[in-house]
């Protein structure tokens, strides 16, 4: 190997190496550079957006399996967490896996329908999910507090590290860290079981389930296990969200949120772990940043009273399908895909005859 | 009895509805393979240009009505001519989330022309009431009826007794068999869509006028006609008619009996039963009652 070709290798590793390292430093000292600002509080939801994202993308990217019903989940592990963590006064290493556990079980119960239906026939059920769930949010008062919701005070400490009281920070600071944290464990898990033999038997079923079948792989045990853990993964999700917002009611587990999450995975990159989490800042991130902006457009209206000629709420929606189509079309990678395309083309090496 | 034989009107009037949305699915599935999620925004759309013919330009209610479904119709063909068209290649989740993107946007259109006010159509029939064999029904409900009854006969007459309805027949069942004799597939989808768009606006007005209002929440009514579909099979256009009246039957007959029958159940059961419905026929028939099994070659 010529030496220049050794140095263009180990500029293709550099974003390897670096990237880790700059993750870190924004993992520790985002909280501090935000301060206590509304984009901190930003930053949290966008965490736990990413956490939804990432098992979402298990079941829809790797698996091939469409749902609308992440926000059924989402639910069920906020309000296993009230459960847990608030009425029965369970500690906080207990009501998080616990509530996973409720999600993972509530994943494994749907998870047969998948079995016989694909495709079209998948997302009508994942959608009707979402219906039936806001039916059992609004009326089983006894866990959600019926339709107009219920309060979360749950602990956060495990032992004498108090998650919500770290070295005097803020509760804002100490949610980023463990929300940010959680999505680190997440994101390190389905890595792991993507880039494993469970893993590329669950990408065999999504290209072609037929040949799977022929090499092997036990198809039905697969679908239901992806399932089962993508909505564990929600259910973490939607219990964290409860626990930090402190109050959910039903109207917010809806069909909306469920193709917003879809977008999440479009956006950022179908299929690819990292995709999940930069489609989840992206998407989260983005309504605020239009309101932002939006001061100083002249035609967008802040408030449907200021007489714009279109409301930032519709501006928002609209940018959203925008998105999801051209990210459909145009760049089917995702973000994840077009980051990474660019930063190969930047550290390969230029060719010149 | 006489609760029950309104109960079975007030349902047929409502599934009626559904089956004109129904309808408009299966035509734009058979045509082109896309399940379309978007009918809602197309219904909403409808309605809401139909009260603007009325309200604000003061045509009535009989030249605003296929005003709008022309309209409507014509929107729901340029769609399927500037994005659905450029989509044929791609896969089935490329398309329907599409669908439902082209959804989000088009709700948000008549919310910024018009505001999120309930309002009134005003159109002729109001609240008037007629009386039939001593059961008091409103008369918008007949007009339903009659209007649903009315398009699946001209639909019949356009499928079977005209050569687009046999160039659309002839495309659903091969579409590269269509191609070889000439169909342009393009022209065939953007009636299909067409037409879907104009079943959309009829429904829509039925939906937003009478005692009801024209609200942004037409377009949930809209989702819950998917039931419909499924119930009736996703390619059979009668399937898409009997699917639609059950599910409204269903659903009036839910909101009478639920509350004293099963209180347990909850409130509003009716609102989720054609969900319901649509979960226990995938589990167990999805096909639907007139859908062929499908089946595919290795």
């Amino acid at each position: 190997m010529s030496s220049a070709e050794t140095a263009a290798v180990t500029a293709r590793r550099m974003p390897s190496l670096s990237m880790p390292v700059l993750l870190a430093v924004c993992y520790v000292a985002l909280p501090f550079v935000l301060g206590n600002s509304f984009w901190l509080q930003v930053s949290v939801y966008a965490g736990i957006a990413a956490i939804g994202a990432i098992g979402l993308n298990l079941l829809t990217g790797n698996t091939g399996q469409v749902s609308l019903g992440h926000p059924f989940f989402l639910g069920a592990g906020a309000y296993a967490a009230g459960v847990f963590g608030q009425d029965w006064g369970l500690p906080f290493w207990i009501w998080l896996p616990g509530a996973g556990l409720v999600g993972f079980g509530l994943g494994a119960l749907v998870g047969p329908f998948a079995l016989r239906l694909r495709g079209n026939y998948l997302v009508m059920v994942t959608f009707a999910l979402v219906f039936i769930g806001l039916h059992i949010f609004s009326n089983w008062s006894a866990v959600t507090g019926g339709a107009a919701g219920r309060g979360i005070s749950v602990p956060v400490a495990i032992g004498p590290i108090d998650f919500a009281d770290l070295f005097g920070a803020t509760r804002d600071q100490c949610y980023f860290w463990l929300v940010w944290g959680i999505v680190g464990i997440s994101a390190w898990l389905v890595f792991n079981i993507i880039n494993s033999r469970p893993g590329r038997a669950l990408m065999a079923i999504r290209d072609r389930e037929l040949t799977a079948e022929f090499v092997g792989i036990d198809v039905s045990h697969m679908k239901i296990a992806a399932f089962a853990i993508s909505s564990a993964v929600a259910a973490v999700a939607g219990a964290l969200y409860g626990a930090y917002v402190q109050y959910v009611s039903p109207v917010e587990w809806n069909l909306l949120l469920g193709i917003q999450y879809i977008a999440m995975i479009i956006v950022g990159g179908i299929g690819s772990v990292a995709g999940g989490v930069i489609g989840a800042v992206v998407i989260t991130f983005l309504p605020h940043l239009m309101r932002e902006v939006a001061g100083s457009l002249p035609f967008v209206a802040v408030n449907q009273s200021d007489g714009g000629l279109i409301t930032v709420f519709a501006l928002n929606q609209i940018l959203f399908g925008v998105l999801i189509v051209f990210f459909l079309v145009v760049a089917p990678g995702g973000l994840a895909r077009a980051v990474s395309a660019a930063a190969g083309r930047l550290s390969a090496p230029r060719r010149h005859k | 009895m006489i609760d029950f034989t309104k109960l079975i009107f007030a349902g047929l009037s409502l599934g009626s509805v559904y089956a004109l949305i129904a309808l408009g699915f299966v035509m734009v599935y058979k045509a082109t393979g896309i399940l379309n999620f978007a009918q809602g925004g197309l219904l909403m759309l409808g309605a809401y240009l139909a009260q603007y013919f009325i309200n604000g330009l003061g045509t009535t209610f009989w030249i605003a009505l296929p005003m709008a479904m022309l309209a409507t119709g014509l929107v729901a063909a340029g769609l399927q001519r500037t994005i659905f068209d450029k989509l044929l290649t791609h896969p089935a989740f490329t398309v329907i989330m599409a669908t439902w993107a082209v959804l989000i946007v088009l709700e948000q259109v008549p919310i910024t022309l018009f505001g999120y006010d309930f309002l009134n159509m005003n159109d002729p029939f109001g609240l008037a009431m007629v009386s039939i064999a001593s059961v008091q029904v409103f008369t918008i409900d007949l007009w339903t009826l009659a209007f649903a009854a009315g398009s699946v006969a001209v639909l019949a007459v356009f499928f079977f007794r005209t050569r687009m309805g046999l160039a659309m027949r002839a495309t659903a069942s091969d579409p590269e068999a269509a191609i070889a004799q000439g169909i342009e597939p393009r022209l065939v989808h953007a009636t299909a869509w067409f037409v879907a768009g104009m079943l959309a606006c009829l429904a829509g007005v039925m939906l937003g006028g009478g005692s009801r209002l024209v609200s942004p929440e037409l377009s949930h009514v809209a989702l819950r006609a998917i039931p419909a579909v499924i119930l009736g099979g996703l390619s059979s256009p009668l399937g898409a008619v009997v699917g639609g009246i059950l599910i409204g039957i269903a659903e009036v007959l839910t909101a009478a009996w639920a509350p004293t029958l099963a209180p347990w159940l909850g409130k509003n059961l009716h609102l989720v039963m054609p969900y319901f419905l649509l979960v226990g026929f995938l589990m167990f028939r999805p096909q639907g009652l007139f859908g062929q099994r499908q089946s595919g070659r290795v």
